[in-house]
């Protein structure tokens, strides 16, 4: 098969993606490499002929920059909170509409809904939800929707996301939406993977007249690890890439008025440095690939352990 | 003995009423559960649409109203007609954008996954294999270097920095490399003899076979131009190539930071209804292409 003519018509249907993919993928691995190794690199000296000096400098200086552990620490935390209890819930749902007939299928697109949307568009719906409107008086005009149900239930309102918020409540409401955002996909992967459980497991259950906490832990779990592990560490992957819902709810200040950057993320530090210092912005995007990298494995390895084929 | 017989039969009678009240119990709390997470799920676009609509002294009051008592379109209007939002434009671009990008990246992603599944060539595997690496490297790190090529090529504030960085998408090719993958090779091979050119055979059968997998990448592709806001935002922030997501971001927020929530959500509303539409009709091939992938649009 493997003849000459095959060779060259093969390379000339691929020139298109590796041209491509040499300038605006390969190119940039070296060169974010290159510029992280580069101390103080800023493509305008760069440009004017300006040298630098080849070492770590620019790892030390993220790790130094003010605002960098805030972004790490913002970053961790909405992983470490959303990760678990998306999973969680998106699990729940499944197994709950895994286990009906009538309606499933309406429930099961309804559920799918917040999958076809813009993040930055719906993070705003979000944000008029837990946002005051503050009028004259010492009681805001309109305390949001959240507020108006926690008072129903007897709550007092809490100031979410305006001027003088606390740190604490930002991040509920950034969990809130981050859940919600992520909900779809992974009730979509698991409720599939239900559906593809070889039913003859439950039956034997049933003969068996096992409890339904037991065939859940004993049956569903084993049998849906795969696509636990793998809406897992997606998400994880997802969780440390986060920026646009925190710009869609927060705006480009990435926080509330008065708190610039507060709720600053991973990617939002490696955007703020693209344009005036690339060697920090490259070394804060290596960093941001190890700590992706190391999570992902130490994922995989939990998983190969837990995981049953 | 008939004594004893009817006496397992009341047990065990009991014992599957029993059953059945649990049975039953259990499915009322199900559907309570999942009734209940639907309705949080739908309430933001619920609270979207019905604040659109409210004039802005009803949006304000203390006690909300779960229904405008007033039906005021009028923050439609505003949205449509408004001159620092300039909808239109923003439409035109992103629509300009989402088709020539979409239409170009569907040509090479063909024609690769063809060459992949098809033909042989030397250091195939290892190419392949390459490729499939560059999907473990977080966007951002390309981010960086590209604005520095794209500024070099004098492509800032252009249309085509917004469709050329992002043609070729590795995932797209590796998916449907696989599809292309369960078309027989035999086909191929009797196709061949007949003298039927690579492209003939692209053309009339493999892509009609793999038509479900082209139209999820179609559609994804739409959504990533429609939602894409960073590399627009770095590259053309300017009135004429400004995409539409960036441009609702900033809109209607005067300099103090306060909004206009009603008419913003308008503007949210307009800019969601294609993606509703997408939503009401294609759902089958995103939600296919999306358990393939778990990429977000």
């Amino acid at each position: 098969m493997v003849d000459s003519k095959h060779q060259w018509k093969a390379w000339l249907y691929l020139a298109p993606a590796i041209v491509l993919l040499l300038i605006f993928t390969v190119w940039p691995i070296f060169n974010t490499i290159r510029m992280s190794l580069l101390e103080g690199y800023t493509t305008m000296q760069d440009v004017a002929g300006v040298s630098f000096n080849f070492g770590i400098g620019n790892f030390k200086n993220v790790l130094e920059y003010h605002g960098f552990i805030t972004c790490l620490k913002n970053t961790i935390l909405l992983c470490v909170l959303t990760v678990p209890i998306s999973t969680f819930l998106a699990l729940l749902i499944a197994v709950a509409l895994n286990s009906i007939k009538p309606l499933q299928r309406f429930l099961q697109t309804v559920f799918f809904m917040p999958y076809v949307t813009n993040s930055i568009a719906i993070g705003m719906v979000f944000a008029a939800m837990f946002n005051m409107i503050i009028g004259g008086g010492a009681r805001p005009d309109s305390v949001g929707i959240v507020n108006n149900v926690l008072e129903a239930f007897g709550f007092e309102y809490i100031n979410w996301m305006n001027a003088g918020s606390e740190y604490w409540a930002n991040i509920v409401v950034m969990v809130v939406y981050i859940v919600w955002n992520a909900l779809p996909f992974k009730i979509l992967i698991l409720l599939g993977g239900l559906q593809s459980v070889n039913k003859q497991y439950y039956e034997a259950a049933r003969v068996d007249s096992t409890p339904r906490w037991r065939v859940f832990t004993k049956i569903t779990i084993p049998l849906l690890s795969p696509m636990l592990a793998y809406v897992i560490i997606t998400g994880f992957i997802g969780g440390f890439k986060e920026y646009s819902s925190i710009v869609g709810i927060f705006g480009e200040k990435m926080g509330p008025v008065g708190q610039q950057y507060s709720l600053d993320t991973m990617v939002g530090f490696i955007y703020r440095a693209i344009g005036n210092n690339e060697g920090r912005a490259s070394a804060a995007a290596l960093i941001l690939f190890g700590i992706i990298f190391i999570v992902t494995m130490i994922n995989l390895y939990v998983s190969k352990k837990k995981t049953h084929y | 003995m008939s004594d004893f017989k009817t006496m397992q039969a009341k047990d065990l009678q009991k014992a599957s009423a029993q059953q059945r009240v649990v049975k039953v119990g259990v499915q009322i709390v199900t559907y309570l559960f999942l009734f209940t997470m639907a309705l949080i799920v739908i309430f933001p676009f619920y609270w979207m649409i019905i604040s659109s609509l409210k004039e802005m002294g009803e949006y304000r009051q203390s006690i909300p109203t779960l229904f405008p008592k007033v039906l005021d379109f009028a923050n439609y209007a505003e949205v449509f007609t408004n001159e620092d939002l300039l909808l239109g434009q923003l439409f035109f671009n992103t629509l300009l954008v989402g088709v020539i990008s979409t239409a170009l990246s569907l040509v090479i992603t063909v024609i690769s996954a063809f060459a992949f599944a098809r033909l042989e060539f030397k250091g195939k595997n290892a190419l392949f294999a390459a490729l499939l690496a560059t999907m473990m490297i977080p966007g951002e790190l390309f981010t960086i270097t590209n604005y520095q090529t794209v500024s070099s090529f004098g492509w800032k504030e252009t249309y085509t920095v917004l469709i050329v960085p992002f043609l070729v998408s590795v995932f797209y090719i590796y998916l449907l490399r696989q599809n292309f993958m369960q078309i027989p090779n035999e086909l191929y091979l009797a196709a061949k003899v007949d003298g039927t050119s690579d492209i003939k055979y692209l053309w009339k059968v493999m892509i009609p076979l793999a038509l479900p997998t082209i139209i999820s990448i179609t559609i994804l592709k739409m959504m990533g131009s429609w939602n894409s806001y960073m590399w627009p935002r770095l590259v053309a922030n300017d009135d004429a190539h400004r995409l539409i997501t960036n441009g609702l971001r900033t809109a209607f927020t005067n300099a103090e930071g306060v909004t206009d929530i009603p008419v913003q959500m308008a503007a949210v509303a307009v800019v969601s209804f294609p993606l509703f539409l997408v939503f009401i009709f294609l759902r089958k091939y995103i939600m296919k292409g999306v358990s393939r992938s778990g990429i977000k649009g």
